[in-house]
């Protein structure tokens, strides 16, 4: 291990020297940009050489394995407050760094496909680089400082990637909504570091952890509450994840590695870090629990009603992500972080197949002007798709495990992790608030009912059926012919991510099942001997018939969505089976399909109202009254001298004047005081 | 090295002196170049050879006026050696930005930029209050020529309101001036006037709370419209909106700094007990500032205003990391000063650029320039971030060395200010990145945007050593911070010593009833003292 240590630093700044090179000739030497083979090469290997360094990190390491930290030097010091950057190697930071390199590896040398025919193909892989190098910042900071710096630059690449076509302004916009959302987030996060300052003198883990009890108990509520709400921000939860369905005005690709498998998931990394806190106020893990199942509801109720398949995908992260803050809530930090590496796995896949399948209605778009047809339709809209999986069999099966995965069929990976937050939520009920963590329970078993719906209407009406297309457009009645499958660097990444999506899971076999079969006791589940150094879990006391009650019914909930699922798009036409389930549902499909309206929501109470102010009224009221009064007061001396016109004009003259008016002042008080 | 430090004050004004002898407007501008040049080469060593903790080069001439004890004292330490530095630093920049923008008068333009020079130098490096003032007007009357010959459309108005608003602070202050010089004087200096610093900030020089009083407000007043502080602030838009991008430059850059480094180095020192109670009030005032100055921004359909505005908004901070009384906040504001000067520069010199190409700055008449001028707006986009605090840039050190210092304070004891000041952090990326997307994204809505020329040569020579500065500062702040460290601890440390010594000696009988509840010394404090 020792030698190995040389190694971190270089697993973060390889992307960064990646950055460097491809964006710096790239702006200055104009023809670099054509040299798209090495521009994508380098991208990808800055970014896989790290994962290469993180796996012999990780084969040196195990459960019991003491944290590792590298200080390349001081970053910010200034009285007692000191922060390094320094990079830290321990359990959770290794797992997070292997997903983000694993992933974001396989994402970029998908790009190199999927953006080829891009004018903006070198900026777009110095972006990725600049965000796995703030990603790795922000996972392997030793102090919450350093999280901080990675945490702002993984929005900022956020920021370039949505706005990646900045041509069109609505993609602009969506860029800048995505920033300033998390803004309001980050605001939260800086006032939580300052209270931990206050508290323990430091934003070093250690110190932190070292010192939990000096605390006090409403420091411990407050910095929890602050950095949820910052969390909230970054990983999409209400009230802030409106910006997240927004964000893919970007490139899928982007999509899949930012929106998906790695920006979003570090609210729940930072809670995880900080769990030995959280569960020292049940009432912050009861607000985390709440604000997580809220809106895994939610955004799993809008996804329902979308045709856009990057939607429905976008709302189904939100969706998953509030699984996930509610397993933090449970107390199963761990369950947590299992389904943020299953998802990965899953959500990636699942983006670069509707990558796949848009770059398809986009080619087929293409075909059709070059044969002179005047036919327009949105590639992304599901309405035109359907049949696909005759023309794009890879896709069509990647997506497929992949969607079979989310929906928690056993064996797959979206299964145990999502097994194991609905038991950790039930657990939770046993430790405080007994009824509400039911209740929470409740809404997550519903809301895994309807993922397991709205993900295989997704599939259905994509890939089964007829190719709706020709129907619906005029001049497309031939367009079938157009479609085809997706090159091989494509496809490699999507088949990759399928098999992780398959075997995923095994690394969190709950002990229980293999007990109840092999005798009385068990230690089969990988990830809670890997994370159990640093999650504070809640202690698992449910009972194994218990137990496998929630595990057979979880089953038989995805069971009843895949079920319903093909009834309905399978066998039945998609918009007649949406009309079907509009009327069942009544007065809430309008609000699932306005999204719950929150953005006119925001608009309406707070920028509009805010802008208006400051634009009708302070701007005036400086222009009017500020500046005013003071011309006012101008006004009045010119009053007055103007009757001392006679014998002085201008501006020298009335320094003298002052001048004198002065030392008659200062005579004056030298006499008198 | 005392003879280099009068050689860098002294050089700019020597070639402004100079150029009377040139006629040739190529020649001319290559001269400034040149000289500015050298004189922040030749200040490269005064920093290399610092020694934190002291004052190092000082060098005393004088009494300059027989009879009054007005020294030539110059000399640099903690909290003025990244100011001195700043301003040399920006000399050649200024001169390259008006290079093509300045047609007329060319001699008369560049001399006026240098004399200026000499007044920074001046005013930062000197240790004498009276020298101070003289030294800041040589810097006021450059710079009203600047914005009145070179400026915009309304710049006799702007000149006008930019000079005797200033004037008129001033003017209340040199009067406030006299009284201390006086008082100093006759406790310390045989009866003989003097506004030596060092006698000044002495712990024996000590000023009564009644005294303290009215000279902090007058002081205050001149410095809260020079940095400027809401409500004094509406000299500022006109002002920078009308000046030539040179003139907004060194006003952004250098002359703000002028207002904030008077607080650090005399307001606080020598009133140090009205200083203290009156912290939480300016803070306040700050707070205001931040808020205020950026929804204004905000609403700005003048890209140049907007930046103003902006300015109002960043000074804000440096003011409430002043005022807190510890070390982590005043770092914070002494690195914050350098931070805005870069940031704020490069956005007007980049809107300078923009100008010279369109003739505008509505943002309305640009849109989707990205396209058009790539290395623009990779400038741009940098200054911009810088300018909203993202970590990694220079703007985030200072920003979050005050919040958080602020948060500790105990002078102003309460989480509120900084609860409301990191309300400016969203809001500045409200406002930049808003009037960012409206100038630089979007399709090209205008004809005469789609041929714009991107940055030439000079232009990038320009801007480029302050983007180095701008990510050197953001990742090792440290480099610089450590210049004022040493000081400013033992500074602040030595006004609460003094601020607690003159309230210990006070008579609460003496005092009228506003003052001892103000200071708040009532007979039970005084006695608790005693004992």
């Amino acid at each position: 291990m020792d030698s190995l240590v040389n190694l971190i630093p270089l697993i973060v700044l390889l992307p960064l020297v990646g950055f460097l090179i491809n964006g710096f000739v790239g702006l200055i030497v104009p023809s670099y940009r054509n040299q798209k083979g090495l521009i994508g090469s380098l991208a990808t290997l800055a970014v896989f050489l790290p994962f290469i360094f993180a796996v012999l990190i990780f084969l040196n390491f195990d459960g019991s394995s003491e944290a590792v930290t590298y200080k390349l030097f001081t970053w910010i010091q200034a009285g007692s407050f000191s922060a390094d950057f320094a990079y830290r190697i321990d359990q959770l930071s290794l797992m997070m760094v292997l997903v983000v390199t694993g992933v974001g590896a396989l994402i970029h040398m998908y790009s190199i496909g999927y953006m080829h025919d891009d004018e903006g193909y070198w900026k777009y892989f110095a972006y990725l680089n600049l965000f796995i190098f703030a990603m790795l910042n922000l996972v392997m900071a030793d102090n919450l400082l350093l999280l901080f710096l990675g945490w702002e630059g993984v929005g900022l690449c956020s920021y370039l990637l949505i706005g990646f076509w900045y041509g069109d302004m609505n993609k602009a916009i969506a860029a800048q909504k995505a920033f300033l959302y998390n803004r309001v987030g980050d605001f939260a996060f800086l006032l939580a570091m300052f209270l931990v300052f206050k508290a323990v003198g430091s934003l070093n883990y250690d110190v932190i952890f070292a010192n939990l009890d000096a605390f006090p108990d409403h420091y411990v509520f407050w910095i929890g509450l602050l950095v949820l709400i910052g969390a909230t921000g970054k990983s999409a939860q209400i009230p802030l994840f409106v910006w997240l369905p927004d964000a893919m005005a970007g490139p899928t690709a982007v999509s899949a590695l930012i929106h998906a498998a790695t920006m979003v998931t570090s609210g729940i990394y930072l809670i995880t870090r900080l769990s030995p806190m959280y569960v020292m106020s049940p009432e912050l893990m009861l607000i985390v629990a709440v604000v997580g199942a809220l809106t895994a509801i939610i955004a799993a109720s809008i996804a329902i009603t979308q045709y856009d398949i990057k939607k429905v995908l976008a709302y189904s992260t939100v969706s998953q992500l509030g699984f996930m803050f509610l397993a933090l809530g449970s107390g199963g930090f761990i369950a947590a972080m299992f389904h943020v590496m299953t998802h990965a796995f899953f959500k990636a896949c699942l983006f670069l197949g509707s990558g796949s399948v848009i770059h398809a209605m986009h080619h087929v778009e293409h075909k059709l002007h070059d044969d002179g047809k005047d036919a327009h339709f949105n590639p992304q809209d599901m309405r035109f798709m359907g049949g696909l999986r005759k023309h794009m069999p890879s896709t069509y099966k990647t997506f497929l495990i992949a969607t079979i995965a989310i929906a928690g069929i056993p064996p797959l990976a979206g299964f145990f992790s999502k097994d194991e937050i609905l038991v950790m939520t039930f657990n939770a009920s046993t430790v405080m608030y007994g009824p509400v963590y039911i209740g929470l329970w409740a809404i997550a078993a519903l809301t895994a009912f309807m993922t397991a719906f709205y993900m295989f209407r997704l599939t259905f009406s994509t890939f089964h059926g007829e190719f709706r297309l020709p129907k619906l457009i005029k001049g497309a009645e031939d367009s079938e012919k157009y479609l085809h499958e997706s090159p091989s660097s494509m496809t490699i990444p999507l088949w990759t991510l399928a098999g992780l999506s398959i075997v995923g899971g095994f690394i969190g076999i709950p002990n229980f099942v293999v007990a109840t079969f092999t005798g009385t006791y068990a230690d089969v589940n990988l990830l809670h001997n890997w994370l159990g150094i640093i999650a504070a879990d809640y202690e698992l006391v449910l009972s194994k018939p218990v137990e496998w009650a929630l595990l057979l019914g979880s089953v038989a909930i995805a069971a009843f969505g895949v079920f319903l699922a093909h009834l309905m798009y399978n066998v039945g036409n998609l918009e007649a089976s949406d009309a079907k389930v509009e009327a069942k549902t009544g007065a809430f499909y309008p609000i699932w399909k306005e999204k719950y309206r929150l953005d006119e929501i925001y608009e309406g109470s707070v920028v509009e109202p805010t802008v208006r102010f400051s634009d009708k009224f302070l701007a005036v009221f400086d222009m009017r009254v500020i500046d005013g009064i003071v011309n006012a007061v101008a006004a009045i001396v010119r009053l007055l001298g103007s009757l001392l016109r006679y014998i002085q004009t201008g501006l020298v003259q009335s320094y003298a004047f002052a001048l004198v008016f002065g030392v008659i002042l200062v005579i004056y008080l030298l006499i008198f005081s | 090295m005392e003879l280099l430090l009068h050689i860098v004050i002294l050089l700019p004004l020597v070639g402004a002196l100079t150029l009377i002898f040139f006629n040739n407007e190529h020649i001319i501008k290559v001269f400034s170049l040149v000289l500015t040049t050298a004189t922040f080469v030749l200040s490269l060593p005064l920093l290399l050879n610092f020694i934190p903790g002291e004052v190092n080069y000082l060098s005393v001439y004088g009494p300059m006026v027989p009879g009054i004890d007005v020294k030539y004292i110059v000399g640099l330490d903690g909290l003025s050696m990244l100011l001195f530095m700043l301003t040399t630093f920006f000399g050649p920049i200024v001169v390259l930005s008006g290079w093509s923008y300045i047609k007329d008068h060319i001699r008369g333009f560049y001399a006026m930029v240098m004399i200026l020079q000499t007044g920074s130098l001046g005013v930062f490096a000197t240790l004498d209050l009276f020298m101070f003032y003289i030294f800041f007007e040589l810097t006021q009357i450059p710079m009203l020529f600047l914005i009145g010959i070179w400026g915009g459309e309304n710049r006799i108005y702007a000149t006008v309101k930019f000079f005797i608003y200033t004037l008129v602070g001033w003017l209340l202050m040199l009067v406030a001036l006299i009284y201390v010089g006086t008082a100093a004087g006759n406790m310390l200096n045989d009866g003989v006037f003097t506004t030596d610093w060092r006698i000044l900030t002495s712990p024996e020089f000590k000023l009564g709370l009644v005294e303290q009083t009215w000279l902090f407000v007058t002081f205050g007043f001149a410095f809260c419209i020079k940095i400027p502080i809401m409500p004094f602030h509406s000299w500022l838009p006109l002002a920078h909106t009308e000046a030539p991008t040179p003139g907004s430059v060194i006003l952004a850059a250098i002359s703000l700094k002028m207002g904030t480094y008077a607080v650090i180095r005399y307001l606080l020192p020598l009133f140090p007990n009205a200083a203290i109670s009156f912290a939480p009030a300016i803070a306040i005032l700050g707070v205001i500032g931040i808020i205020y100055g950026a929804l204004v921004a905000m609403v700005q359909k003048d890209v140049k205003k907007l930046v103003a505005y902006s300015s109002i908004s960043h000074m804000g901070f440096i003011v409430l990391g002043m005022f807190a009384y510890n070390t982590i906040a005043m770092q914070g504001a002494i690195i914050q000063m350098v931070n805005h000067g870069l940031a704020t520069g490069a956005l007007f010199l980049i809107i300078g650029m923009l100008y010279e190409r369109r003739h505008t700055r509505a943002i309305s008449d640009f849109g989707g320039l990205s396209s058009v001028v790539p290395v623009m707006a990779v400038m741009f986009m940098i200054a911009t971030l810088a300018s909203i605090g993202l970590p990694g840039l220079n703007g985030f050190v200072g920003e979050f060395l005050i919040l958080l210092g602020s948060f500790n304070s105990e002078v102003l004891n309460s989480y509120w200010y900084v609860v409301f000041a990191a309300t400016g952090v969203i809001l500045a990326a409200v406002y930049m990145l808003w009037m960012f997307r409206r100038v630089m994204f979007g399709p090209v809505t205008h004809e005469e945007n789609k041929n714009m020329k991107d940055l030439n040569f000079r232009e990038i020579a320009l801007l480029t050593p302050i983007m180095i500065f701008i990510v050197w500062i953001g990742i090792r702040p440290g480099d610089f911070l450590q210049y004022s460290e040493v000081q400013v601890e033992q500074y602040l440390q030595d006004q609460l010593d003094k601020a607690a010594e003159i309230t210990a000696e006070a008579h609460y009988q003496e005092l009228p009833g506003w003052a001892s509840r103000f200071y708040d010394i009532t007979p039970q404090v005084v006695e608790k003292i005693n004992e």
